[in-house]
This record gives C-alpha cells, sequence and structure tokens, in this order.
C-alpha cells in the first residue's frame, strides 16, 4: 500500500510540482517561532474566504437577481431552502468577520512594521485584497435588495456624481445602468459580487501568498530571521510552517469558529450592525430612510466624508483616507520595525489611531449632528495626521525641520476651518481644535523635547 | 503592547455616554418559546389584521406545525381565503385599491417584527388615542407613529383612549416623550417640555380608556404581546431551530477547540 501510494507520489511529481509545492509553502518554508496572537489573523482571513466563497455558491443557487424577486427570493432561503436560513447568516455574518479579521490582520501589520523593506509589495498586495474586499461588499449590500440595500448604493454611486466638468452624471448614470438604481443594476453587481470580483481576489490571495513566502514573514520583533542562519542554511529563529503553524492555526480556527458561531446563531444581526434593520424593508425608489448609515466596516470612510462640507473635497478625503495606505512603506521608514523597540511615543500614536478609527465608525453610524460632524471633521484631520508623524519620525529630524513642519500644517489647518468658518459654530470648531493642537504638540515637540521617542536596542535575535 | 489596549479602552468610555436614542417604546417582554402565547397572537392576526395586511413569505402548514396546532384546526379556524393548508398567507385586497383608500397600501408584515421589533409594534397597537381633528380620516392618531394611515383596528377589544394632557406652561416650544408606562386605566406618557426661556419641566399624559372595549387595558395588552409574539416569530420561523442547533455548533466546536489545543501543545513542546 505504501509502495504505491509513494509510487503515485512519484508519478505525479514526475508530472506536477506536488512535492516541491509542498515543501517551499509549507513543510520547508521557515517560520519564525516567536509568532503570537496578532499571527492568527492571515490564516483566519483565508477561512473566512473559504466560508464567503462556499457559502456563496449555495445561495446563488437560489437567489434570484432581479428587482422584482430579489427580497423574496432572500426570505424563500430563510424559510423554505433546509437550512438556508444558515446559509444566509453564515455569509452575512460571514462579511463582517472577514472585515474584522482583516482589520486585525492590518493592525498587526501596523504594529510590527510588516509593511517596510523587504515587504512592501506584499502589503500592497494586501491592500489590493481589502479595496476589493470593500468593492465585493459594496456590491453584495445590494443584493438582499431591502431599503438600506438601496439607499447605501444610491448614497455611494452618487459619489462619482461630484466628479468636475460634467464627467459626473455621465458616469454615475453608466455604473447604474438605469437613471435610478434599478433591475438593471442589480443584474450588474450580482454579476460583478459572485464573478468578476471574487475571481480577483483568489488571484490577489495566491499573490499575496506567494510574495510572503519569497520574503519570509515577519514577527512580533521585526527581525528578519534570514540574517542568522545555520550551516545548512536554515534560519536558527525559524519552524517549519507544517507542522508547527498548521496545527496551531488549527487551534486559532476552533476558537474563531466558536465566536463565529456564537453569533451566527445567537445573534446573527449583531445588534443591526451585520444586517441593519431597514433592510427587512423591501427596496422603495419612493421613499428615503431617515437615515442612511453603510455597513460598519465602511463607517470610518463614511464619517470622513460626510464631516467635510464641500461634496467633492469629502470625496477625495474619503478615497484618499483609504488609498493613503497603499503609500505606507514610503512614509514610515523608521528602520525599527516592531512597536517593541520604537519608544513609547509610537505606541501612543498608533493607539490614537486606532481610537480615531474606531469614533470615526461609531460616527459614521449615527445621524449626523453638528457636534458629531466637528469631532468627525477634528478626527480626519488627526487620521491623516497619523501617516505624517510616522514620515516625520522617520529619522531624528533637525529642530529647524520640525517647525518647518509644524507651520505649514498649521496653515494648512487654519485654511480648512476659514473655508468651512460658520460663526455659530465658532467656539465648537476653537474648542476641537485643542484636540488636534495638542496631538502636534505632543508629538512633534514632544519627540524633540523629551525622551518619549527614543528607541530602544534591537536584540540579535528574537525573544 | 498593554499601553495600546489600555488607551484604546479609555478612549472608548466616552461612546456609551454618547449612545442614546428618542422616544423608548415600552418593552414587549414576547416569548417566542411560548405556543399559547403564539397561537393566541396567530388567531388576533388572521381575525384583525389580515384583512388589509398579508404575510405572503408564511405558508400556512408551517404555521400549524411551528406553533404546535393540528393542521385540521388551522384549516378550520384561521383560513379564511383558502382551502389549501400549504398556500401562503395571502389577502384579496388589491394594493392600487388598498393605496386609494388608506393613502398607502397596508404593508406585509412578514418580517415587519425585524424591520420595526418587537417594543415598538407593541407600543405602536397600544397607543392609538381618539384625535378629532377632521384632518384624521379615522379619527385617530398615534403616539409612536404620528398620523400613521391605518385605523384603529384593535378598538374592539380596546375600546377608544383619549389624550388626557396635564397642565403645560403657557409658552412651551417643543416636547417629546421620555417615558411610555402601561396603567390599568390605558398608558401613562411622560413628557419633556421645553419653555420659551429654555428651561425643561415634566409632565405626565395619561391614555385613558373613556369608552370601554371587550377587554380591560391589562388583558388588552396581553392580546397585544401575544400578537407581536407571534409577528416576531412569523419574522423569522426558524429561529428557534437556530438557538437550539446553535448549543450544539458551540458544544462541537469547543470539543474540537480542546482537541486542537492539545495538539498544538503536544507538537509544540520542542520550539523554546
Amino acid at each position: 500500500m505504501k509502495a504505491m501510494l509513494t509510487g503515485l507520489l512519484d508519478w505525479t511529481d514526475a508530472r506536477f510540482p506536488l512535492s516541491k509545492l509542498w515543501n517551499e509553502h509549507l513543510a520547508n518554508y521557515y517560520a519564525p517561532k516567536n509568532f503570537n496572537f496578532w499571527y492568527y489573523f492571515g490564516s483566519l482571513a483565508l477561512l473566512m474566504l473559504v466560508i464567503q466563497i462556499g457559502s456563496g455558491i449555495w445561495l446563488t443557487m437560489f437567489y434570484k437577481p432581479s428587482a422584482a424577486e430579489a427580497f423574496a427570493s432572500v426570505e424563500y432561503i430563510m424559510r423554505e431552502v433546509p437550512m438556508g436560513w444558515f446559509i444566509r447568516y453564515m455569509h452575512s455574518t460571514g462579511g463582517s468577520f472577514f472585515f474584522l479579521v482583516v482589520y486585525l490582520h492590518m493592525f498587526r501589520g501596523l504594529m510590527y512594521g510588516s509593511y517596510k523593506n523587504p515587504r512592501e509589495l506584499l502589503w500592497i498586495l494586501g491592500m489590493l485584497i481589502y479595496l476589493m474586499m470593500m468593492v465585493e461588499g459594496f456590491f453584495g449590500y445590494l443584493l438582499p435588495w431591502g431599503q438600506m440595500s438601496y439607499w447605501g448604493a444610491q448614497v455611494i454611486i452618487s459619489l462619482f456624481g461630484a466628479l468636475p466638468f460634467d464627467l459626473g452624471d455621465p458616469l454615475t448614470l453608466w455604473i447604474r445602468g438605469d437613471y435610478v438604481i434599478a433591475d438593471a443594476t442589480l443584474n450588474r453587481f450580482f454579476a460583478l459580487h459572485v464573478a468578476a470580483v471574487p475571481l480577483a481576489l483568489l488571484a490577489l490571495v495566491a499573490a499575496h501568498v506567494m510574495a510572503l513566502h519569497e520574503v519570509g514573514s515577519n514577527n512580533p520583533d521585526g527581525i528578519e530571521i534570514k540574517k542568522n542562519k545555520d550551516a545548512n542554511g536554515i534560519p536558527r529563529d525559524g519552524i517549519p510552517f507544517h507542522p508547527y503553524y498548521t496545527v496551531k492555526d488549527i487551534w486559532g480556527v476552533a476558537v474563531c469558529l466558536i465566536l463565529f458561531a456564537a453569533v451566527l446563531f445567537f445573534a446573527p444581526t449583531f445588534f443591526g450592525y451585520f444586517i441593519e434593520q431597514p433592510n427587512f424593508v423591501p427596496a422603495n425608489p419612493l421613499k428615503t430612510p431617515e437615515h442612511i448609515a453603510p455597513v460598519w466596516y465602511f463607517t470610518p470612510y463614511y464619517a470622513i466624508l460626510r464631516a467635510i462640507p464641500d461634496k467633492l473635497t469629502g470625496v477625495i478625503a474619503m478615497f484618499a483616507s483609504v488609498l493613503v495606505f497603499f503609500v505606507l512603506p514610503w512614509l514610515d521608514r523608521n528602520p525599527i520595525k516592531s512597536v517593541r523597540y520604537r519608544g513609547p511615543m509610537f505606541k501612543i500614536l498608533l493607539g490614537i489611531f486606532v481610537i480615531t478609527f474606531i469614533v470615526l465608525g461609531y460616527l459614521g453610524t449615527q445621524s449626523p449632528t453638528v457636534a458629531g460632524s466637528e469631532l468627525g471633521f477634528r478626527l480626519g484631520e488627526l487620521y491623516f495626521s497619523f501617516f505624517l508623524i510616522l514620515w516625520l519620525h522617520s529619522k531624528t529630524r533637525t529642530a529647524s525641520f520640525n517647525y518647518t513642519v509644524l507651520g505649514i500644517v498649521a496653515v494648512l489647518f487654519v485654511f480648512f476651518d476659514a473655508m468651512r468658518f460658520d460663526a455659530d459654530k465658532g467656539m465648537l470648531m476653537f474648542v476641537s481644535s485643542l484636540l488636534v493642537i495638542g496631538y502636534y504638540v505632543f508629538f512633534v515637540l514632544g519627540s524633540m523635547y523629551t525622551k518619549l521617542n527614543e528607541p530602544k536596542p534591537v536584540p540579535e535575535r528574537v525573544t | 503592547m498593554k499601553s495600546i489596549i489600555a488607551a484604546i479602552v479609555f478612549g472608548l468610555v466616552p461612546l456609551v455616554a454618547l449612545a442614546a436614542g428618542g422616544a423608548p417604546p415600552m418593552s414587549a417582554n414576547t416569548d417566542v418559546t411560548n405556543q399559547k402565547s403564539l397561537q393566541s397572537g396567530a388567531k388576533v392576526f388572521v381575525n384583525y389584521c389580515m384583512g388589509c395586511h398579508s404575510m405572503e413569505f408564511m405558508r400556512y402548514s408551517r404555521l400549524a406545525d411551528d406553533i404546535g396546532l393540528e393542521r385540521d384546526l388551522v384549516a378550520e379556524h384561521l383560513m379564511f381565503n383558502t382551502d389549501k393548508i400549504g398556500d401562503l398567507m395571502t389577502i384579496a385586497m388589491r394594493a392600487d385599491d388598498a393605496a386609494g383608500w388608506f393613502g398607502v397600501p397596508p404593508p406585509d408584515l412578514s418580517v415587519i417584527a425585524r424591520a420595526r421589533g418587537v417594543d415598538w409594534l407593541y407600543t405602536y397597537l397600544t397607543t392609538f388615542y381618539a384625535d378629532p381633528n377632521p384632518a384624521r380620516p379615522f379619527g385617530v392618531n398615534n403616539v409612536m407613529f404620528p398620523d400613521v394611515g391605518m385605523p384603529h383596528v384593535l378598538w374592539p377589544l380596546q375600546g377608544v383612549q383619549s389624550y388626557i394632557k396635564a397642565e403645560r406652561p403657557a409658552d412651551v416650544i417643543s416636547e417629546h416623550i421620555e417615558a411610555i408606562e402601561p396603567d390599568d386605566k390605558g398608558v401613562v406618557l411622560h413628557a419633556a417640555v421645553t419653555t420659551k426661556d429654555g428651561k425643561t419641566s415634566h409632565v405626565t399624559d395619561m391614555l385613558e380608556v373613556t369608552i370601554p372595549g371587550s377587554m380591560k387595558p391589562a388583558e388588552f395588552r396581553k392580546s397585544v404581546r401575544d400578537l407581536v409574539n407571534f409577528l416576531d416569530y412569523a419574522g423569522e420561523p426558524a429561529k428557534l431551530a437556530r438557538i437550539q442547533l446553535g448549543y450544539w455548533a458551540i458544544i462541537l466546536l469547543a470539543v474540537f477547540a480542546v482537541v486542537a489545543r492539545a495538539l498544538y501543545k503536544d507538537y509544540w513542546r520542542d520550539v523554546h
């Protein structure tokens, strides 16, 4: 029996690089031995992709992509298809979990400098995956054809209408295929959601993994394990991905699936965050809901869009807030990768960025208020300031350089406030500006006059 | 690492304070495992609601099986417009006629409990009151849904409530309802009124049953609770199965997790 299997393997290997692939990507791929909690999310993202594709295939067997039937076909899946509710909730919960896992995966990258040399391209491929996920989520959210599906898509598509030179209207018309969101829009969104974007996603994920295995994984110490190899050319701090990380990731999968099942079975709408309540009302082109909010994973960017009074500027800022991640490897040139050795200031910087992102996300789910929009605007400024400070802290800057940057930022932000000045909320604008002033005082002057930005010595070997 | 987590936690505390809503509905206290309540709710639904509202994603047969009624009983007592137990719960009223009569066609109620929530529906159905304004076609209005197009269909049960307003300061510029409570005589409404000088005071209004129906207010509330419970069930008939399956799924995954953890720890013994 064993001889037969070995024979079969030899036969295959002579015709297809099966053993070669297995060894290159699993058995002889050496990963750092010091991965921590944050390193589960890469394999979990893959798990979510598989769940989405599997459940999605089953949903397409029963879903009807037509304006007249879409809403009813989703209810048909929920009621009449055996275990249809399970498949549907798996897909709706899976969408949110996919984003949650990917956000944590990206945060890991920020924390340990995983985007830095030599992993710039790996990071860009990852960002392309994230971008494709957003596109996929946007198309998919129209399919249940509820009120929020309809009006959410309406709002996002209308953003393209802000383009200058009379390009806006023809473009939105081209995207919708009709003067309003209608059957034609639903059909093309369905095609893109189930075929075009998933194909792109799969290709990008494959490229992401190939790039990773070419450069090797980063680790919580941000030290290149390939720089310290033994006589056989094997990194001293590396262990074969299989079996060590395969068994470890299976444990991660088990825990993740427990949390996933807890949401799927006990709170599938997740209090209106994963499936919004108004989406249980069929789409009605004549009735705009009182309050339109996108799903939670878009809301930080939506809050930035809404906080800016001028529509075109808002749209540009929103897209910029996503796309700025692409150039991160060239903004943050600090040679120390990991948060562990970068000094307390980097930790605080990153912590504030996470808070900014979460509070922006919260604001994006709420009805707009004067104070909320003001806070959103300031947090938008802090959002972009994070990247500026990362760039500024890339190396030791002279005092005059720091003051020049401060001066430029001050002029720019005062200009923004002058453009949107409104005497009724002058006081509010002044108070909220203290947030930004305090931020810059701390991160620019603090790095000059305190030891908070002093790096710690990086060890030779992983800890 | 710890400082990042601490910064996130402390940064989020103010968010909890920010989260607040509008006029809060009463708690419906429904329970979809209570089959008696579901049966009573189904009865109210087909007798009072189904004249105008369909439930077109629901089948009589499924309803019978899920809420513990014999199919014959359902055919005899709950099916007024079909003889086939497998039929969907549709109605004969045409949408364009209905739009002419009520302004908007009465919506299908299959998933209304998921769109509105049980508490909102419960409070909505108990807070109709007589409104003599000639602009109100059916002589009633509603606290939760002002100027609603729907008549007070349940009045033979509840009777008619009058809106008895407490005395207010003369120069009120705005008011809103802060809390709604059940009462022996009807429904109590706690309102906050703001006067021109910016001061806010609190008054207690009342929806009092002045023309009695066949039920006392408490009995009526129970009927509405049953009805809303039924709507909750109908919004997601798989809910009970979902929760039951959930416990098994979690137990199974927990066992898998224990095994996976043991495997991981065993393999990793030689990694230092």
